[in-house]
């Protein structure tokens, strides 16, 4: 199914987004490209179909669409509810453990385009998933808007370790719309890493935790000249002793980029906690940390911090003093500072992030 | 090996250093006394070229080669190393990738980690969360793989226990080739003490007061010390201050 022209034409800018050719790695594969939607599954106790597929032929699809994230919420929800449903479905049965990490992929290969996608994953309790997305437009393309909506049900006790990689054309616009539902126990893993300038991304994912669940939103975000990154999470911990986690980790080269964070604790015994760090490597661009607790408890333990400023002199030449020249020495510490370690990533995703730091740390300077 | 010539340096806007000599040849290890504030760990910095520090007069001569204005980097690439007192934590950077860096081999990596009893931080970020004698031992333990021909350790034991002042001691002896006959050694060493506790174990040839940014007296480095530790800085103020007059 992965023979299409373009996906092989493609395959570098997928390989940069974690989309792998080599099917054997991966437990099931799924294409958006534009509009149009490719997926196969090689996994049993996994159903992947794409929606379009879903809705037809799986009963309650339909009906759970626009549950987690409302049809009205915005204008970009009601021009996703204005067409067919386009993304995928995933359900993971009771218990099972898929091993081998999904694979999906948003290709925007016509110019100027609006792809919408609207995606339903359901993990029935026990059961647990590694996805890694990869949102990419194809190498000649440089404008396009990508509507993206993501509704996620983590069922008792289940695991969802959820990866997006954004590698975006210079001109594209990136508005994604995610809702989570963590069940008693579950727990939900949201990693975000970009790599080039869109032109404007928003996401704001909401996430609604019960007793004893997590969730936590990592981002890793790079901002060169002339991109603005709008990015948040907001955690209802509506549950005894839930969890929640925002982590983000932003460099700006020139771009903008606004942390945002809400953590809402309405339940005693939970215990969230924010961090946002920024680096600003010249004076173009800024780096906006806005983090939000509410408690509307009182047994709560909510904590944020929060940190931006450029690269500490004393670190570079600390790295000088061992030989490094100084562009060694901020490409090291720019790797470092969006160091995948924390991200939630089993080894194999996590070898494919870090190529993707890499780049990051070689192209920032 | 080095030679620094009335040098004088300025950290924003003062007078830190006011006209240091000193020379040191191939092989030799030198010790820099002085109570705190005296300048010590600013002459270190100054001969490896932190920015931070202004020369205002005079040069250091690095293996017959002026360095006073190269920066940090060339001059560790012309064989300078420092090992700080209180280095700078760089989150996401590992000890083993600091290493691997550097051009050294695995086998190099594990034997120097060994020595220093760092296996455990191998996988850290370096000096991240390390404890005091944690990041002494990662300091020297970097030095060691860089190898230079003249090492710049600041206070190697200050907040080292016991057991683990060995441990430095011996990676500070062969760092300085300590276990070659003294015509075999090659590499230079200054060493920064407060406590002494690192002369009993490595041997050094000479040693040097500083006070107020300047060199006062030079001598043998335990007599030195013996005295230092009998009657304290105060007496060697005393002692200066009759030489000049």
């Amino acid at each position: 199914m992965l023979e299409k022209d373009i996906i092989l034409k493609e395959r570098e800018v997928l390989e940069r987004v974690g989309f792998v050719l080599d099917e054997k790695q991966r437990s099931g594969s799924f294409v958006l490209l534009d509009n149009e939607e490719i997926a196969s599954n090689y996994t049993e106790g996994l159903t992947f179909y794409s929606m379009g597929k879903a809705v037809k032929e799986i009963k309650g699809v339909k009906e759970k669409l626009w549950t987690l994230v409302p049809e009205d919420k915005d204008k970009w929800t009601r021009k996703a509810a204005s067409g067919p449903p386009r993304g995928y479905f995933i359900h993971v049965a009771k218990g099972v453990k898929v091993e081998k990490p999904l694979q999906a992929c948003f290709l925007i290969a016509t110019s100027r385009m609006t792809q919408t996608t609207h995606n339903l994953i359901i993990l029935e309790d026990g059961a647990e998933l590694y996805i890694i997305n990869g949102c990419a437009t194809a190498s000649y393309i440089n404008a396009g808007l990508h509507i993206g909506i993501t509704e996620i049900f983590v069922g008792k006790g289940a695991f969802l370790s959820y990866t997006m990689i954004h590698d975006w054309a210079s001109q594209v616009e990136v508005r994604p719309r995610t809702g989570v539902y963590v069940q008693e126990g579950g727990k939900f893993v949201s990693n975000y890493i970009t790599i080039k300038e869109s032109r404007l991304t928003q996401s704001y994912p909401e996430a609604i935790v019960e007793r004893n669940g997590a969730a936590q939103f990592a981002s890793l975000v790079f901002a060169p000249p002339n991109s603005l990154y709008d990015l948040g999470a907001r955690i209802y911990l509506n549950g005894e002793g839930a969890r929640g986690e925002i982590i983000s980790r932003a460099i700006s080269g020139g771009g903008k980029v606004y942390s945002k964070g809400h953590l809402i604790g309405n339940a005693p015994g939970i215990k969230a906690h924010m961090s946002c760090d920024g680096l600003l490597l010249n004076s173009q661009g800024s780096i906006v940390a806005i983090p939000e607790l509410e408690a509307n408890h009182p047994e709560v333990e909510m904590s944020h911090e929060a940190a931006v400023g450029k690269i500490a002199e004393e670190e570079i030449e600390y790295l000088m003093s061992r030989g490094f020249s100084p562009e060694e020495a901020k490409s090291l510490i720019i790797k470092g500072f969006l160091d995948p370690k924390i991200l939630g990533l089993p080894p194999a995703l996590e070898a494919e992030v870090n190529k993707t730091i890499e780049m990051i740390g070689e192209g920032s300077l | 090996m080095l030679i620094v010539e009335n040098l004088w340096v300025e950290v924003e806007g003062e007078k830190v250093l006011k006209g240091i000599n000193l020379r040191i040849k191939s092989g030799e290890t030198h010790v820099l006394f002085g109570p705190n504030g005296a300048g010590k760990s600013s002459l270190f910095f100054a001969i490896m070229g932190f920015s931070k520090y202004r020369v205002v007069e005079g040069r250091i001569i690095f293996k017959e080669r002026d360095i006073t204005y190269l920066p940090p980097h060339e001059r560790a690439r012309l064989g300078l190393g420092i090992s700080f007192q209180r280095p700078p934590s760089l989150r996401g950077i590992k000890l083993y990738q600091i290493g691997k860096l550097m051009g050294r081999e695995d086998r190099k990596i594990q034997e120097y980690a060994k020595l220093l009893s760092l296996n455990g931080l191998l996988y850290r970020d370096v000096n991240l969360g390390f404890s005091g004698g944690e990041m002494k031992r990662s300091e020297i333990f970097q030095l060691l793989l860089q190898g230079p021909d003249l090492a710049l350790i600041d206070e190697p034991e200050s907040g080292v226990d016991v057991v683990n002042i060995d441990l430095i001691a011996e990676a500070i002896k062969r760092l300085l080739q300590k276990d070659r006959p003294i015509l075999e050694r090659k590499r230079s060493g200054i060493i920064i003490t407060h406590t002494g506790f690192i002369l009993e174990k490595v041997k050094a040839d000479r040693g040097h007061l500083l006070m107020d940014g300047k060199i006062v007296c030079s001598g043998n480095p335990e007599e030195m010390f013996n005295e230092i530790k009998l009657k304290g800085y105060k007496e060697c103020v005393k002692c200066w201050k009759k030489t000049l007059s």
